[in-house]
């Protein structure tokens, strides 16, 4: 056999691939969506607690948000999984029996909210503060001015990021590997890998890898929508009558920042 | 323009007392004083940086004085809770400060539902209303970025007054607006004065001033140099400040 055929059937067997598809699906993708899913859900609501502590103008809040970004950021996602997974499995085998999942959503939340804390707490700090005082001068507290009016519009702006730390999460699932998982709990790559081995070619891997892809690709071209219409804003509806009719051209359910701000 | 508000019974006499206030070294209010009347319409005239919106700001407590004193119908506010004074007292910004993320009818609803504990149908009866009463009513699901300077003005309006306020407070309501666009916040704002609500007007519009404002109040370098009616603030300027500002502004 030729070198070249051998290189293609290493990634493109098809009926390597075809006996590794229905398990790719019906396991490896329910799995790895329940890891990245929670993981983004967890994430995010810790995420937004460390944005909001870090904006705190007390420095018990701020300090600890900013050394908990500072530790989960640098660590690498392999070192803190395998720390969370495997130093505190003797912890989780009480409270969940021998499922590594939760300790694995946990670690990926923890590495996730440390970034989606950052992007968070960078929206958050880009509204105005004339927003804060014209909720405040309703009568609204410094905490409701933040949850009902600040928080809102700073996580508006900052979904397209947000959505890219989505897409790092499903590809950071795959290292749960790691804790070692029952067949009915392997992910996408792991199923992908396992197949690899048996079979002794790639191809397995490369759908695996297919299977990321088609989780992934769309997200991104989502991003960059999501970020179109935040630049744009959605259509304007002409306004008519009424004050020359002179509406607002072009935005915004979220104006940037400061500079239109004078000529409405 | 519409009458602006039917709900002006309940306000109040209005007195600034002596106020100071320091940003570290930057004296800002130096002992201004200011007193409105129940129902009465004060105009706050004076150069940029006098203190005419800082002024503003202790009345809602939105800037606390570092002395001086804040009464509303003669008792001083400056114990209460800041956020239930701030539901009394409505205020409207150059800038408008509208929610971009909420449609003009969320924007008046928010607080009647999460401050007033209106339910969800009488807060919309309220805001639909008052939205009415500033000739607005077919924007009500419109978002405020789709809106003219002067609409988005006349929804600040709205939502402050949906609240009920005793009295209202508006910091150069109209100069962020088109020349065009003033007038029709500016009527607004007459019809308001006209249906007996307490106002403090910082403004640049001497033509208001003149014609709707009780009180003329002069400020410079943060001290009400001179207040009176507009009449003799305007024809009869005592304090050579004063001269100097008119024979530049008129």
């Amino acid at each position: 056999m030729d070198p070249l055929s051998t290189l293609w059937e290493t990634f493109f067997d098809w009926d390597s691939m075809r006996e590794a598809l229905p398990e790719m699906l019906t396991v490896g993708l329910p799995n790895t969506l329940i890891l990245a899913l929670s993981a983004a859900l967890l994430g995010s609501v810790l995420g937004l607690l460390l944005a909001v502590a870090g904006i705190s103008r007390t420095r018990w809040l701020r300090w600890p948000a900013r050394v908990y970004t500072d530790v989960f950021r640098g660590l690498p996602a392999a070192a803190t999984i395998l720390l969370i997974g495997v130093g505190l499995a003797p912890f989780g085998m009480q409270v969940w029996g021998p499922n590594p999942y939760p300790l694995g959503i946990l670690a990926l939340s923890l590495i996730a909210a440390a970034y989606i804390g950052e992007i968070f707490r960078a929206g958050i700090q880009s509204v105005e503060a004339a927003q804060l005082e014209g909720a405040r001068a309703l009568g609204f507290s410094w905490g409701e001015a933040m949850r009902l009016v600040i928080v809102p519009q700073g996580v508006r702006r900052v979904l397209p990021a947000w959505v890219n730390q989505l897409i790092a999460l499903i590809k950071d699932s795959s290292l749960v590997y790691f804790l070692g998982l029952l067949a009915s709990q392997r992910e996408l790559f792991r199923i992908g890998q396992d197949y690899a081995a048996n079979t002794g070619n790639q191809s397995a891997l490369l759908l695996a890898g297919l299977c990321y892809l088609a989780l992934t690709v769309p997200l991104t071209h989502a991003v960059n929508a999501i970020d179109r219409r935040l630049r744009q804003g959605r259509a304007v509806t002409v306004a008519e009558e009424d004050d020359g009719g002179l509406a607002v051209a072009g935005s915004t359910a979220l104006p940037p920042a400061a500079p239109t701000r004078k000529e409405p | 323009m519409t009458t602006a508000t039917t709900a002006t019974t309940t306000s109040v006499s209005l007195a600034v007392r002596d106020v100071h206030l320091a940003f570290g070294a930057n004296k800002v209010l130096r002992g201004a004083s200011l007193d409105v009347a129940r129902g009465g319409t004060a105009c706050v005239i004076g150069p940029s940086g006098s203190g005419k919106s800082t002024l503003l700001r202790t009345v809602n407590r939105l800037i606390e004085p570092d002395a001086g004193d804040v009464l509303l119908d003669g008792r001083s506010v400056l114990g209460d809770d800041p956020d239930a004074l701030r539901q009394r007292i409505g205020m409207v910004f150059q800038q408008f400060n509208l929610f971009p993320h909420m449609t003009v009818l969320g924007n008046i609803t928010l607080a009647l539902r999460k401050l007033k504990k209106l339910g969800e149908e009488e807060a919309v009866r309220v805001a639909r209303e008052q939205l009415e009463l500033v000739g607005l009513a077919a924007k009500a699901d419109s978002r405020p970025g789709h809106l003219s300077g002067g609409q988005q003005q006349r929804v600040a309006i709205a939502r402050a007054l949906a609240l009920r306020p005793e009295v209202m407070l508006f910091d150069e309501a109209t100069s962020a607006l088109d020349p065009e666009l003033v007038k029709g916040v500016l009527g607004v704002m007459a019809d308001l004065s006209a249906a007996g609500m307490t106002m403090v007007v910082v403004t640049h519009e001497m033509g208001f001033a003149r014609e709707v404002a009780d009180t003329v109040a002069f400020m410079d370098r943060g001290v009400v140099l001179e207040a009176g009616e507009p009449a003799a603030v305007f024809e009869r300027p005592e304090h050579p400040r004063l001269r100097q500002f008119l024979s530049q502004v008129l």
